[in-house]
């Protein structure tokens, strides 16, 4: 089993698999959007209470999410990076935290558009709020971090490091509407038990929910394979693709 | 032990110390995480007349009386207890009987809550128009649960 994960982590098998994935995770991504987004923003039923405002969720729900997965997933690739000192996990790492930044300052910025006319503010100090802009400022730290350390070994390691302090962060914005009194409302369908959704509204969030993955998984191959580059650009198998490829 | 194996146990460390403190911290500031008190915690007479702090509940159904120009009384409940809220200004489009609002103001001596500002605490709940009619002769009983008393003063049933 070691040997098989040793074979993928080595850049070169790892670059020729993101080659072989990612257009498909594109074209997953596509597709799955275009209905989702389509179908939520088109023929979804208004809500009875805030009518076509409600639309707002096909795009902050899978945000919101994606915030947060990311997240893990950094923190994942952080943990084998600095225990493992796999070069791999160190470019996925800073590979996910301008991702996993774009989708929080989204998941804010449409919770923001929609909070003004519905809650009758566009920001409030509550636990999910905050909890949610720290972890906004986390994923800033990294990639501050990272440009700031010139070496992108040592650079990796203390993003890692970084990286895994701020996990705490991650149940603490999940869980911040159930543990306190918030303003923001529970979970709609990223919980247990039923959603309380309809279901002619829910398919297409579950549409855009995935899409939203593999977008993530479409972007994060191809930054992973940019970084790999960069670091590897003095070594044989680079040089190789890159008379091959004709650049 | 080899150098991987002590920086997994510096990590199980960091991680085990930082849960552990921000699990004490938060119990610790448990008052001061949440975002409102409810109607119970104010009539156990845990606040000062006059500080301002906000309530959070539901606005309960045929209570909403509009005064003069923009002044309007209500009664906001939580799952257990009631209190009358006094307002001058604006409504958000979600404040509707039944549902959920925050207030900010203060007491009054004469036990009601008047409010400088209401903001709309939407619930978890969509769905189509139809179905909010159809659901309408059930009980509102799930509503009330998003309003947790912060003194944790009868617990929300």
């Amino acid at each position: 089993m070691w040997t098989w994960f040793h074979r993928l982590a080595s850049p070169p098998t790892f670059y020729r698999l993101a080659d072989r994935f990612a257009p498909w995770f594109g074209i997953a991504a596509t597709g799955l959007l275009a209905y989702g987004i389509v179908g939520g923003l088109f023929f979804a039923p208004a809500d009875y209470q805030q009518s076509d405002a409600f639309r707002i969720i096909y795009i902050h729900v899978p945000a919101a999410a994606l915030s947060l997965s990311i997240y893990m997933l950094m923190a994942s690739a952080a943990l084998v990076a600095v225990i493992w000192r796999i070069k791999l996990a160190e470019c996925v790492l800073v590979s996910a935290a301008p991702i996993g930044a774009s989708f929080t300052a989204l998941a804010l910025v449409t919770g923001m558009l929609w909070g003004k006319p519905m809650w009758g503010a566009y920001w409030v100090w509550d636990a999910r709020l905050t909890s949610e802009l720290i972890l906004l400022f986390l994923y800033a730290g990294v990639i501050g971090l990272n440009q700031a350390i010139e070496d992108p070994r040592a650079a990796a390691r203390a993003c890692g490091l970084l990286a895994l302090i701020g996990v705490i962060n991650v149940p603490i914005v999940h869980y911040s509407v159930e543990w306190w009194n918030s303003l923001h409302q529970g979970s709609t369908i990223l919980k247990m038990g039923k959603p309380s959704m309809n279901a002619d509204m829910a398919q297409p969030l579950y549409a855009c929910l995935l899409g939203v993955y593999f977008f993530m998984g479409y972007v994060l191959l191809r930054r992973t394979q940019n970084e790999l580059l960069l670091r590897e650009r003095g070594t044989a198998w680079v040089k190789e693709r890159l008379e091959s490829s004709n650049v | 032990m080899t150098k991987r194996q002590k920086r997994m146990a510096a990590i199980a460390a960091l991680l085990v110390g930082l849960s552990l403190a921000a699990a004490l911290g938060f119990t610790a500031f448990r008052k001061n995480m949440m975002y409102f008190y409810t109607p119970s915690d104010l009539l156990a007479g845990t606040s000062k007349v006059g500080a301002k702090l906000r309530l959070g509940g539901l606005v309960e159904r045929g209570s909403v009386k509009r005064g003069e120009g923009l002044s309007v009384d209500f009664i906001l409940a939580d799952c257990v207890h009631s209190l009358p809220v006094h307002y001058e200004g604006i409504l958000p489009d979600l404040f509707r009987e039944g549902q959920g609002i925050v207030a900010t103001g203060s007491m009054q001596a004469n036990g009601a809550f008047k409010a400088d500002e209401v903001l709309a605490k939407h619930d978890e709940n969509y769905m189509p128009p139809q179905v909010a009619d159809a659901l309408k002769v059930q009980d509102g009983k799930h509503a009330c649960a998003p309003f947790k008393s912060v003194n944790k003063v009868e617990a929300a049933k």
